[in-house]
């Protein structure tokens, strides 16, 4: 594989893009897919085939779109976005092919859900066929990855990376060109290059978004990034819970070895490499880097202490570069467009732009891909479109189980890395949940550590006992029999887990009680003093509304 | 020196152990293959048996508390067969707040089980699932492989009532 055959690829597939007078792109993602859009595609199938349009009118199975709660989602080279599409109306957007857009399903695009959004890492998410390379190839796919072996040295793609500010997207935000330096200069008789697709945060689907949409976005990330830190062998463990993002790469790296982008010899230079897919198994701890190694490992996924990292010795004692699927698919536009172009987007500390995913009691969800230093309330009642039904704002949850929720006096805060963690949350993978009046905040603290109880891999005490105690207490409160010395006891074990835990399972363990103590204190108040849910959540017999 | 230990014999005329014997030999009949040879067993059979467990652990040359240790540290392994038809009801964030717990306490109620266990007679298992990405349409709950939105207690209680009854 030379640039020039890349360029071959990318012009045939483009000629055959431009034989078809007219284009119809479906959302076959989950979210969509959960709405039936697989049955759309296959009416417009057969639409297309009986009226004998095979010739000018493609049909194209894409990823995400985007906006899920107003899927399935159809999009039409002439710029239409159809909303709530079901196979009945496959005529009817036949009929409208290439004319005036059907107004009966039209969706607005010219709402800040679409407009403030700055698309890099989603770029191709639904615009591209994520099950062959040749439309990956012709939107500039693995161009970075050619640059990268045929004019950089491993030094200069290290030193673009650093220069790019990118952070680690995974949650903690490590400087991700520091990363790969140490990877790089580590000592080793061979280096691994591990993907955490383990998205385990519930509310978080932004990484199986970029999967199931891009696959090869993700896998040129790794490339470079092997070529980078000097790696041979790379793993993509993702969870068992995301079988069409499994499906998708599954399909996708047989591809990039056939075009001789993954193997041996890549692209006629000495650079060997090889991406093996690993399956988790349900456990969230596993998203833990020293616990997805034991995993990899064919162990239990339990974490160890560090140091040393994983850049000293990761996998099989070797040195290891993990980064996240959002870190990995920043990486080809930082080289093909250069780190400063980069860097000139988001704040001061958090360059680039971030994927939510945004979901809750909002009236647009779905993945949103912003430049970093967006206000939350933008994010919220702009993009997100606001409370629906006329109720309240109540909090934003972001950062899953190790995060918090910030109320709406903060609203006006900067998403970026420092700015969450100041406010007792964290940026996390990408999780933005909202919750409005109906929800009760004592409940989702105790949804949170009733998780983290389960998660807990029982290694460490603090973890295992801590979660456990702090559950019992939280439901105590829920079932309005806590005393104020529950409510204590509680401040102190939360203290003792976070700063005795063993890894960041347990030490964020706390983080949602600790940040609901402090922004709505009134309500664990009213659950222990007045034997009342302010909300109307606790102490109701769940499913007894039947 | 390298001791060369034979490879023991599949546990009885299945043809379905060969595809477990694929795997462990695609991932180099290692100890590190145990997961994804775990993974091959419990697709092909439904469900992870002492059996199974001892063939694979003997094969890839761990001990049996290993492969059981590992069995049981996955939420996702499961060592008792399952149902005829599954319900998963999601318990994300979004579909919490969103009231996946009357669900889950409908479908409880309904069959009778806990989550992670299956009727008596083996009609349905009932499954509670940390997200599984579908937010937007949150709460939801997987049928077999068919996710349904927007799921309502009623909706789940009718859909397991007629599953009970055939």
């Amino acid at each position: 594989m030379t640039r020039e055959n890349l360029e071959q690829i990318a012009e045939s597939e483009n000629q055959r893009r431009a034989e078809f007078r007219d284009g119809i792109n479906v959302c076959v993602a989950t979210g969509c897919l959960a709405s039936k859009s697989q049955m759309v595609k296959d009416a417009l199938d057969r639409e297309v085939a009986n009226r004998g349009w095979e010739k000018h009118c493609q049909v194209k199975g894409v990823g995400c779109l985007g906006l899920c709660s107003e899927g399935p989602l159809v999009s039409t080279r002439s710029g239409a976005l159809y909303k709530k599409v079901i196979a009945a109306d496959a005529g009817d957007i036949l009929d409208h092919a290439g004319k005036a857009p059907l107004h009966r399903l039209l969706c607005p695009t010219d709402i800040p859900f679409f407009h403030d959004q700055q698309k890099i890492v989603t770029e191709n998410s639904g615009v591209i066929d994520p099950e062959r390379i040749e439309d990956y190839i012709a939107a500039g796919g693995y161009s970075a990855l050619m640059k990268a072996l045929g004019e950089m040295t491993p030094a200069q793609v290290i030193q673009e990376v650093t220069k790019s500010g990118l952070r680690g997207r995974g949650g903690a935000g490590y400087p991700t060109g520091l990363k790969w330096s140490t990877v790089a200069k580590a000592v080793g008789t061979q280096k691994f290059v591990i993907c955490n697709a383990d998205e385990g945060d519930p509310g978080a689907f932004m990484d199986r978004s970029v999967l199931e949409s891009d696959p090869h976005r993700v896998i040129e990330g790794m490339l470079i990034a092997a070529y980078a830190v000097g790696a041979s062998e790379g793993y993509i463990y993702i969870r068992a819970e995301y079988p069409l993002a499994i499906k998708q790469l599954r399909a996708a790296l047989p591809q990039a070895e056939q075009l001789g982008l993954l193997g041996t010899g890549i692209c006629g230079t000495s650079f060997n490499f090889r991406i093996e897919l690993r399956v988790g198994a349900g456990a969230y701890v596993c998203g833990e880097e020293t616990a997805l190694i034991a995993s990899v490992e064919g162990k239990r996924g339990t974490p160890r202490p560090r140091p040393p990292y994983p850049a000293q010795a990761g996998l099989l004692g070797q040195p290891t570069l993990i980064n996240n699927v959002e870190t990995f698919a920043s990486v080809p536009p930082i080289i093909r467009k250069g780190g400063d172009w980069y860097a000139g987007i988001g704040t001061e500390k958090s360059k680039g732009t971030k994927v939510f995913s945004l979901t809750g009691q909002i009236r647009n969800t779905g993945v949103v891909e912003v430049p970093m230093g967006i206000s939350l309330r933008k994010m919220v009642f702009e993009i997100g479109g606001g409370i629906p039904a006329g109720r309240k704002f109540k909090a934003v949850q972001t950062g899953g189980p190790s995060g918090g929720c910030i109320p709406s006096e903060f609203l006006d805060t900067a998403v970026d890395y420092e700015s969450l963690a100041q406010l007792g949350s964290i940026m996390g993978s990408g999780g933005m949940v909202v919750m409005d009046e109906s929800s009760c905040m004592v409940d989702v603290a105790k949804y949170f550590m009733d998780f983290c109880m389960i998660e807990s891999c029982g290694k460490c005490i603090p973890c295992r006992a801590g979660t456990y105690q702090m559950h019992r207490i939280l439901s105590a409160i829920t079932n309005m029999s806590a005393t104020p010395e529950d409510l204590k006891m509680l401040e102190e074990l939360c203290d003792l887990v976070k700063h005795t835990s063993l890894c960041g399972l347990g030490q964020s363990a706390p983080n949602p009680v600790v940040s609901t103590l402090k922004s709505f204190a009134t309500e664990y108040k009213a659950h222990i003093e007045e034997h009342t849910c302010p909300a109307g959540v606790c102490g109701k017999a769940v499913g007894a509304n039947l | 020196m390298a001791t060369y230990i034979a490879k023991p014999a599949a546990p009885d005329q299945d043809k379905r152990w060969k595809l477990v014997d694929e795997t462990m030999r695609r991932t180099g009949q290692h100890s590190r293959g145990l997961i994804e040879t775990l993974h091959t067993v419990q697709q092909v059979f439904g469900y992870l048996d002492e059996k199974a467990l001892r063939y694979v652990a003997a094969s890839l040359r761990v001990s049996l508390s290993r492969a059981y240790g590992v069995a049981t540290f996955y939420h996702y392994f499961t060592l008792k067969p399952v149902g005829k038809h599954s319900c998963s009801v999601c318990t994300g964030t979004a579909c919490h707040i969103k009231g996946s717990a009357a669900l889950l306490a409908t479908a409880k109620h309904e069959l009778g089980i806990e989550p992670g266990r299956s009727t008596s007679k083996g009609e349905v298992s009932l499954l509670s699932e940390r997200c599984i990405g579908p937010c937007g349409l949150g709460p939801v709950v997987v049928y077999d492989q068919e996710v349904a939105a927007e799921e309502t207690p009623k909706a789940l209680a009718l859909r397991l009532k007629n599953w009970m009854a055939t």
